[in-house]
């Protein structure tokens, strides 16, 4: 990997792409997410770190490691501000994973709270990561909100059924100056992979790893995969034939001046 | 064959016992149970004619295993696939709905189990429901914690380490009103993490007060979907007005609480018509309140004080698996609940495929928490309890039980916004 290749958040520079989300946590995940997979940034559920010292997983978190406390739990543009306020009190640092479901199936984000989320916590100072449905409008209101990062999903979370979104998060990647972390659905190496190669700059992934029959051997597989997709995108992609096969005369081959 | 739940306490006044047959045996001596009493609420939902047509509709002999494989190579179990799941025909298929109710749990809980206990804070009742231990005509010791008592009984539970809890009482609006719930979830934010509560129905401005007390969860059973069966079951008092009973999770959501779960207690009645009538109830209540967060409970019917032959009848373990299975594959988004009614080798089971919250520590009477945790004789009599618990495992046993099997216990995953 290219040493030189940073990717930089809030003023803070990160070599790994890969980050680990939240959802399904045990020391085991979390052990393997860094040793294995590199993982620079863990996400904390505010509303998982509101617990006495049993199981408190603050206490897991490996030092060196920036925590991105999410606002799961938010059903509104108001109770996120309420929870990343909460996490700066408990000493989770001034990052946050901006996450509003009014949806308690599916899961999906709501774009507009979390667009009037963003303002108010960018303002306060927090490096602002918001969680969103691809939608470039709503990305070009986030970066003017102040946002970080945009953080797009690939399927519905916990869904491990890989880029559904593939063509709406290729045009945030295209229009969008901030990094685009592709973040839920992410089932595979191959499908973080495949983000990475079409330029998005980092992936996060949770049950992918958590369900996984062999953690730390999917761990490595995940680095992989993320280093192998962004060299491909640094690299710039060869010609891709479209129909199989390219003409050998040119059509322009007639012009002469 | 039938439960035997009739008892005559010998310490009954000859009224209460005339009376008492009276309801027993007379169904003209009874209210109508279809008719809202005067306070109670009436709210225009629609959810119920919804579920008690498709309920009075299900017929569950008709489905063959087809219609069972179908619904379990399906991506998405639709309604009827539910109803197939739940009928006699998928009992040959209970591993193949096992294992997938297990991938659908990992996929939303990941390995996670909760813990809860519950407190019972009261055990008056004014209601004869013919089959609780609670019921106005039982001879039990009848208790109600004072502020001082209550906050004994939190510390001994919070020293356990436990988190979320609970709150229980009796069905009596006089002995045990808003305002003492009120107070009591107030004084359990200050030990606890998560206040539930499992307390009469009340309307959306009592829940919304008791929402503003601390309380964010509220868990009704239904008993039964049965109105007909309800009403030879529950004979006297509030507790018997069945519609007003079935929109208490709307109202309590309207009264802006985060959660709500549901159940039928098992054995009262058709065990598949009353499973197949839950699902769909918190199937539609989640449809019209996408943000509520949704559970459900999967109660047998248990012992008594003073009546220890009552059982769930032809709900075996197998059964109850089957509905839970089923609850799972159609629901895979919500909460499962598996109460100590059921065996430690049940719950054990369970909990590895779709069980996702289990109680520990439980006591079902009133003011004996530091007798049972502790083993410290008490200078008054504690509260009796609604029912026989069949898992006495403690906060401790439960939490290493739980890691040993490979699931990940939680004892919170809650913020009070």
């Amino acid at each position: 990997m290219d040493k030189e290749d940073k990717l930089i958040i809030g003023g803070r520079e990160f070599h790994s792409r890969f980050i680990l989300g939240s959802g399904k946590y045990s020391m085991k995940l979390i052990e393997a997410a860094v040793k294995d997979a590199g993982a620079q940034m863990i996400t904390l559920a505010v509303r998982r770190a509101n617990t006495k010292e049993q199981e408190n997983i603050l206490d897991f978190i490996p030092e060196g490691v920036t925590l991105l406390p999410n606002t799961s739990g938010a059903r509104d543009a108001g109770e996120a501000v309420r929870i990343a306020r909460l996490a700066r009190e408990l000493g989770c640092g001034n990052f946050v994973k901006i996450e509003i479901m009014r949806d308690a199936k599916y899961l999906l984000p709501d774009n507009q709270e979390t667009v009037k989320a963003t303002e108010i916590l960018a303002k306060e100072g927090f490096v602002v990561m918001p969680y969103m449905y691809p939608d470039l409008n709503t990305a070009r209101d986030l970066v003017n909100a102040g946002a970080a990062a945009v953080m797009p999903l690939a399927s519905p979370i916990g869904s491990n059924k890989g880029l559904a979104t593939r063509e709406f998060i290729k045009i945030l990647i295209d229009e969008i100056d901030l990094p685009i972390i592709v973040d839920a659905g992410i089932g595979r190496p191959s499908q973080a992979c495949e983000a990475m190669e079409m330029g998005a700059a980092a992936i996060m992934a949770n049950t992918a790893l958590a369900t996984a029959g062999n953690l730390p051997l999917m761990a490595q597989a995940f680095k992989k995969a993320i280093e192998a997709g962004r060299n491909a995108y640094l690299a710039g992609l060869g010609r891709i034939l479209a129909r199989g096969a390219a003409a050998s005369d040119p059509l322009t081959g007639f012009l002469h001046d | 064959m039938e439960n035997q739940f009739f008892v005559d306490s010998g310490h009954l006044s000859k009224e209460a016992l005339i009376k008492k047959h009276e309801l027993e045996n007379n169904p003209d001596a009874r209210k109508n149970h279809m008719e809202y009493l005067p306070g109670m609420e009436q709210i225009k939902s629609g959810v119920m004619e919804q579920v008690i047509s498709q309920m009075k509709n299900y017929d569950y002999h008709k489905y063959t295993s087809k219609d069972v494989k179908a619904a379990l190579s399906k991506e998405t179990c639709t309604i009827e696939d539910f109803a197939a799941l739940l009928s006699p025909a998928a009992e040959p298929y209970l591993e193949e709905m096992a294992q997938r109710a297990q991938r659908e749990t990992g996929k939303h809980f990941g390995n996670t189990v909760y813990m809860f206990t519950p407190l019972y804070i009261a055990n008056y009742c004014e209601n004869y429901c013919v089959y609780c231990g609670f019921n106005c005509y039982n001879n039990i010791h009848r208790m109600k914690l004072n502020m001082e008592q209550l906050e004994h009984e939190m510390k001994v539970i919070a020293k356990s380490n436990m988190e979320e809890i609970l709150i229980l009482t009796g069905e009596s609006h006089s002995m045990s009103d808003i305002e003492y719930i009120g107070e009591a979830c107030k004084l359990a934010g200050k030990y606890f993490r998560m206040v539930g509560l499992e307390i009469y129905p009340v309307n959306t401005k009592e829940y919304r007060y008791l929402h503003e007390c601390g309380a964010d969860y509220i868990t009704v059973f239904q008993e039964t979907y049965d109105s007909d069966k309800y009403e030879t079951l529950h004979l006297l008092g509030h507790k018997r007005v069945w519609p007003y009973r079935f929109d208490a999770q709307e109202r309590a959501l309207m009264g802006g609480m985060r959660g709500v779960a549901f159940s039928a207690l098992l054995g009262l009645s058709d065990f598949r018509k009353d499973a197949f009538a839950t699902g769909l109830h918190a199937y539609y209540l989640q449809r019209k309140y996408p943000r509520a967060e949704i559970s459900l409970s999967c109660p047998r019917l248990r012992p008594i004080v003073n009546n220890d032959k009552i059982n769930p009848l032809d709900v075996g373990e197998r059964q109850l698996c089957q509905v839970i299975c089923a609850y799972r594959i159609f629901l895979p988004f919500a909460g499962i609940t598996v109460s100590s009614r059921e065996s430690a080798s049940f719950r054990d089971g369970i909990m590895k495929i779709a069980a996702t919250k289990v109680s520990a520590g439980v006591s079902t009477g009133v003011g004996d928490h530091e007798e049972k945790y502790s083993g410290k004789e008490m200078e008054a009599q504690a509260g009796d309890e609604q029912f026989e618990i069949s898992d006495s495992r403690s906060f401790d046993t439960m939490y290493q039980d739980i890691e040993g099997k490979g699931l990940q216990p939680v004892l919170n995953d809650y913020l009070y916004v």
